[in-house]
């Protein structure tokens, strides 16, 4: 029964903390997203993708017991480094691993706890700041067997992090255990000319987001039932409905033209008339025969 | 009835060919702005047509495996046959005087053709476990009536082959012996056949087989200590020569005269005298004779019939011989062709007597052509009824030359088949100043062109004055003038060819304007085995430097792994001269050149080497200081496939090394991308081409705003499971799965990441403007696909609100970081596509307005072109109004093939390996040159010409219009005047 639920949800939810109800215990905490949505949906906002924990630097991981021994919690350790110092650890990430019934691993409700800076990390950032340096971290490529093949790097130049604190933008590449890549940087925007800016705050704001593969689009497949219907639907489908202006603008720009023409005509009018000639403009060609424009008119 | 249907369907197709947007051309157009070269390739083996009454012909294998039959006397193609690039070619021969036999696929396959037209016979696959070398043996005194057997050896058996179709009559394993077979022969007349060769402890075999039934006669085994090194030559039907493996200079005789095997060595000092060093045995099939070489020198050495060794000539090194010929009974000669003072020296020997010659011609050769690489002779009947010689020789450029009386009877550039690279450069600029001597030569020339056109047209030329008037037409076009157009349509195609040599062909008709054969490029003691790489634009003339000549940089590298040192070329390419070269102590592995020019225009480059450290180039004080400026801006990345890794680099500050050098930086990592080993391999990376041009940035979707994602910093990953790495069928759909990516190159950051399920490569991709397209193979549904993804930039969708742009509130002027978190939206959609590819290119031109086309080189080894239009990611099944109104065309599951849309129309580029395009200035116009075996060259106006009037264009017609005009208002002006005059008097 608790399972045919957990598959309901993981169809209905797309993957939503769907381990969590097996779970006798549920944090109240605001988690992380376990997934980005593809982004087949066209436009994304921004909030969506971006679960956020603001990462208190003295948290401790509180233990969590698992009674179904499809998941297991694992924890694999973020490393930093000033320019081109060594790595060494600042934070730690904390993950469940779902095993799905046909073998296949995932990677599911990410948190992370990262360490504050020590008063000599705030010196070499600093420094970093002053030279405009790369601030790289690095994570294991594997969950599993740390650090497995190599680690993964990202780097960013330390002008792009602070803003009220220090703000640090993560998303994490996997593909089962293995993380293939991680993006580190500012969670918005950071203009060419990096300003020199020291944090007001020297804690670090954390924004995580993990990423799986998501599904090709299959090419379409057109049977036969398909195509004759297409043709028999050819007529039913109207037009949409387009603006009035969408529609006759073609006659109305000469509509106006020939308006605007009309009232300069207009307006000229009274001044031709004042020039003294009692004669009208609709005269016989007769009379406008001595007139001095008589040829044009008569065209 | 049936001609109103007919009607109809001609109606139907005439509607189609009017909707479908193809540049197809007609009959008599072909020709006209397109080229097609054939070629063939580096001659390997040649075996010439010995019928006394049939045409002189040659049939030839070659390195890019081709096999072909040539004329001798013009040295054109009868047939050609191009096999797979997996089928190479092992060896040549000619059966019952009508076939051609080949034996390809290391020795597991065997054809037979039909030498006068190349009519395949019949093919035999040759069974086997083990690779090994493979052998051919056509008995020589085949007659035609008895059922004669070919004897192959190959994937460690001996294979009895019959000629006349083809079928495998007996077998022999050697497989179990484990004895390495070096050769198999089998004495004239007689029904053995020896092979012999020797195994792992060094023992030696000689085997005796029964060429009727395969049975083993006799096996002879006999230890040598130590070995030999290399190959074995025959000498004679019982004595083999080879090396001792030991110190490489003691020459082993075997004699296995009646079965007994023995052994004999001489020591090289011992025949030569001041010999130092190790020899070489060269491979030859002389009668008693073997040829060694040894520092300088190469040595003749005849085996007695006592298997006693002397000495019978010495000669320089450059130096060929050709094999034995027979010319009458026991009558044998052979060939040797020598090097001096810019001239080879041909001479033909008999084999019994080194003293005489029957033949001695000095040629003088180009000194671009390089030294002689192999030399074939064919003997025949003079008018004076003594013999006579001609020789076929293959060049280090891989030209093949025929000599006959001392000239050279023809000569074909099949260097031409193998290019590396492409590049082009502008043709100089036409001067205004004409000398007066020119004028008055062009003044006759012009009459006498005049009088000859004039006697074409009233039909009184004769047959060679029709062809002057042909010749000077093609001459005379503009389209092959030495100077530059106005529409950017002669350029120069600079070439590098696998031999190391520089061509610049003009697009005009393919000819070669000049050609280089880049001597750091050339086999020498100091730099074994080069291999040409890369041409880069090394000074394009611009502003600063107008009267400079424009110049190229060849990137080379002495030896075939990536840590060997690099060469480096410049070159004229007006002239074809080197300007400079330079040998250098560090490899190459990527050459990055920088969006920076000096003064001169040269533009800088930097080169990595393997252990990461950056090289500038050039190496002048204006470079660094002009480089310093980007320094912290210059960013790569590097694709390690073999152990799956993306790496981004940047540079840290002068290299920390032995000695100081200011133009080498050291580099540091600052992302990477770790594919797990197990599931993930790299199979293809693509970028974009530096040097293509966006027009629109933005595009509009339904009423709608989208601005494409335009980063050139984006790389396009593909990867497969190694499991499905293999060829298509080697895994099932469920262990295999395609995942691409679009990777950030200065950050690392993935910005979209798509798997296909059941799907595998080869992928083929290209990476134009914000979109990929690229080709897979789809497992479940049997069939190729193609997929586009399109990438449009969302962080400045919010600029399309009119009043910010007119009140200056918009981020379109403000710098683009990579650093800053882009927000993209992608767009993707599969097509099943019916061709598997060879090559996938897309069309660029000077602005990049026109639409764009990919070109698609087929399996046909055909270049299709296919509308971008038609893999759009928003086709749907109903568009509506609007979008059919923006050409949208209605979704299909498959990506139509229109025949009128192949750019190669009905020619082929045999062996197509590499698609270029090329911007003309016209901005309505594409070059397209492509090249494999064949070369071809056409151009291609994706939206049809829209920005120049075609050639048919009628001006006589628009001329007689204007002037029917003029007339018209001069008329109805006297007219209108007579006309007022008469109303003013009534």
């Amino acid at each position: 029964m608790g399972f045919s639920l957990l598959r309901l949800l993981v169809l209905g939810l797309c993957l939503l903390a769907a381990s969590s109800w097996s779970l006798a215990f549920q944090s109240d905490e605001l988690l992380i997203d376990d997934e980005e949505f593809g982004l087949e949906g066209g436009v994304q906002s921004k909030s969506h993708d971006l679960g956020y924990t603001r990462s208190q630097p003295s948290t401790t991981t509180r233990k969590r017991f698992s009674d179904s021994d499809s998941d297991s919690k694992i924890q694999f350790s973020l490393e930093h480094a000033f320019g081109d110092s060594d790595f060494s650890q600042t934070g730690t990430f904390t993950a469940r691993l779902k095993t799905w019934n046909h073998g296949g691993q995932t990677l599911t409700k990410l948190r992370f706890s990262r360490n504050a800076f020590t008063t000599e990390d705030k010196e070499k950032f600093e420094l970093l700041l002053q030279s405009d340096d790369f601030y790289r971290i690095r994570l294991p490529s594997n969950v599993l067997s740390p650090p497995g093949k190599d680690f993964v790097i990202s780097s960013v130049k330390a002008r792009c992090l602070p803003r009220d604190g220090l703000d640090e933008h993560f998303v994490i590449h996997t593909d089962g255990v293995n993380i293939l890549a991680v993006n580190y940087g500012a969670p918005g925007a950071c203009p060419y000319p990096r300003q020199m800016k020291l944090p007001a705050k020297w804690s670090f704001n954390s924004h995580t987001v993990l990423k799986n593969s998501e599904q090709a689009p299959r090419a379409p497949i057109f049977t036969e039932e398909i195509l004759g219907g297409e043709a028999g639907e050819g007529e039913v489908v109207k037009p949409p409905e387009r603006s009035f202006w969408a529609k006759y603008w073609m006659y109305l720009i000469p509509l106006g033209l020939i308006v605007m023409n009309a009232i300069t005509q207009a307006m000229n009018m009274p001044e031709e008339q004042a020039a003294g000639q009692s004669a009208g403009q609709t005269q016989q060609p007769a009379v406008v025969q001595r007139g001095p424009t008589s040829n044009v008119r008569r065209r | 009835m049936a001609m109103a249907i007919r009607a109809f369907l001609l109606l139907f197709v005439l509607f189609l060919s009017s909707m479908k947007p193809s540049f197809s051309l007609y009959e008599d157009q072909v020709g006209l702005m397109d080229w097609h070269q054939k070629y063939i390739g580096k001659v390997k083996q040649a075996v010439f047509h010995t019928q006394k009454t049939g045409r002189k012909r040659v049939v030839v294998s070659t390195e890019e495996n081709v096999i072909a039959s040539l004329d001798l006397r013009h040295g054109d193609i009868f047939w050609r046959h191009v096999l797979g690039s997996d089928d190479a070619i092992d060896g040549i021969d000619i059966a019952l005087g009508k076939y051609v036999i080949t034996l390809s696929s290391n020795g597991s396959i065997l054809r037979a053709w039909n030498l006068p037209d190349g009519q395949m016979v019949w093919e035999s696959s040759l069974q086997g476990i083990k690779p090994s070398k493979s052998i051919s043996s056509v008995p020589a005194n085949l007659k035609v009536d008895k059922d004669n057997v070919i004897l192959v050896f190959g994937k460690g058996g001996l294979h009895a082959v019959s000629s006349i179709d083809g079928e495998v009559l007996w077998k022999k394993d050697f497989v179990a012996e484990s004895v390495e077979v070096q050769q198999i022969f089998q004495p004239l007349g007689s029904d053995v056949v020896y092979a012999v060769g020797s195994d792992a402890s060094s023992q030696f075999h000689v085997y005796q087989i029964n060429v009727k039934n395969g049975e083993l006669l006799r096996h002879n085994a006999a230890t040598f200590p130590g070995g030999f090194s290399g190959e074995l030559v025959l000498v004679s039907t019982d004595i083999l020569v080879g090396l001792d493996s030991a110190t490489r200079s003691n020459l082993v005789t075997i004699n296995f005269r009646d079965g007994e095997i023995s052994f004999q060595q001489t020591y090289v000092s011992n025949l030569v005298g001041d010999s130092s060093g190790t020899a070489a045995l060269l491979p030859s099939k002389l009668p008693g004779i073997f040829a060694i070489k040894t520092n300088a020198l190469v040595i003749f050495i005849r085996v007695t019939s006592e298997g006693k060794l002397e000495l019978v000539g010495k000669i320089n090194d450059p130096a060929v011989f050709s094999d034995a010929l027979l010319i009458s009974e026991g009558h044998q000669v052979f060939a040797l062709l020598q090097h001096g003072d810019g001239k080879i020296h041909l001479s033909v020997k008999p084999v019994h007597d080194w003293s005489s010659d029957l033949l001695k011609e000095s040629t003088v050769m180009d000194q671009q052509w390089g030294l002689v690489h192999k030399i074939f002779i064919n003997n025949y009947i003079r008018t004076d009824r003594s013999n006579g010689f001609r020789a076929l020789i293959v060049m280090e450029d891989h030209s093949l030359l025929l000599l006959q009386q001392g000239e050279i009877v023809w000569r074909r550039e099949d260097g031409l088949a193998s290019i590396v690279d492409v590049t082009t450069s502008e043709l100089p600029v036409e001067k205004d100043g004409v000398s007066v001597a020119k004028v008055e030569e062009n003044l006759f020339e012009w009459l006498k062109g005049h009088m000859l056109k004039l006697k074409g047209t009233l039909m009184l030329a004769s047959p060679e004055d029709v062809a002057a008037i042909q010749g000077m037409r093609l001459k005379s076009s503009e389209k092959s003038k030495m100077t530059r157009d106005h529409n950017g349509f002669r350029k120069l195609l600079i070439v590098l060819t696998r031999a190391g040599k520089l061509f610049a062909l003009h697009t005009g008709d393919g000819r070669v304007v000049w050609s280089l054969l880049l001597p750091l490029l050339r086999n020498s003691e100091a730099c074994e085995n080069p291999t040409g790489l890369n041409i880069y634009q090394w000074q394009i003339p611009h502003h600063h430097a107008m009267d400079e000549n424009p110049s190229v940089l060849i990137v080379g590298r002495c030896g075939r792994s990536s840590n060997a040192p690099a060469v480096l070329s410049f070159v004229d390419t007006y002239t074809g001269k080197e300007i400079n070269s330079f040998r250098l102590t560090h490899s190459v592995v990527q050459v990055i050149p920088l969006p920076i020019t000096d003064s001169t225009e040269q533009r800088l480059h930097l080169i990595i080497d393997v252990d990461h450290h950056a090289y500038l180039y050039p190496r002048t004080s204006e470079a660094i200081s002009r480089f310093q400026l980007e320094f912290s801006n210059v960013y790569w990345y590097s694709v390690d496939r073999d152990n799956g890794f993306i790496k981004g680099h940047v540079l840290k500050g002068n290299c920390i090394q032995k000695l100081a050098d200011e133009f080498c930086y050291d580099s540091k990592d600052i992302w990477s991308i770790v594919f797990p080993s197990d599931s993930e391999k790299i199979i293809a990376a693509v970028t974009r081409k530096l040097n293509e041009v966006v027009h629109t940035q933005a595009k509009v979707i339904d009423q709608d705003v989208m601005y494409k994602y335009v980063s050139k910093n984006l790389l396009f990953v593909a990867t497969v499971p190694p499991k499905a790495s293999g060829e298509i069928g080697t895994a099932t759909p469920e262990e295999s799965w395609l995942v691409v990516y679009l990777i950030d190159t200065v950050t690392g950051r993935v910005l979209h990441r798509m798997t296909h399920h059941g799907s595998q490569g080869p992928v083929h991709a290209v990476f134009s403007e914000n979109w990929v397209v690229y080709h897979y193979f789809n497992l479940r549904a049997h069939r190729y696909e193609m997929s586009v993804v399109e990438i449009y930039d969302q962080s400045r969708a919010d600029n399309k609100d009119v009043l910010k742009l007119v009140l200056g509130k918009h981020n379109l002027t403000s710098p683009i970081s990579s650093y800053s978190r882009p927000e993209i939206v992608t767009k993707s959609q599969s097509y099943f596509f019916t061709h598997s590819v060879k090559a996938i290119a897309v069309t660029s031109t000077a602005k990049g307005i026109t639409s764009k086309h990919l070109l698609i080189g087929t399996i046909g080894d055909q270049v299709l072109s296919l509308d971008k239009r038609y893999l759009d990611p928003r086709r749907s099944v109903n568009p509506t109004q609007a979008e059919r109104e923006e050409g949208i065309i209605p979704l299909t599951d498959s990506l139509p093939i229109i025949p009128q849309s192949y750019v190669t129309h009905a020619l082929m580029v045999e062996g197509l390996r590499g698609i270029v395009t090329i911007p003309a200035k016209l901005e309505s116009t594409a070059l397209v040159f492509v090249h494999g075996v064949d070369l071809f060259y056409t151009r291609i106006a994706p939206s049809r010409t829209y920005d120049s009037l075609t050639d048919d264009f009628s001006y006589a017609l628009l001329l007689i219009t204007i002037v029917a005009l003029i007339g018209a208002i001069f008329v109805t002006w006297v007219l209108s005047e007579n006309k007022e005059l008469r109303d003013k008097w009534r």
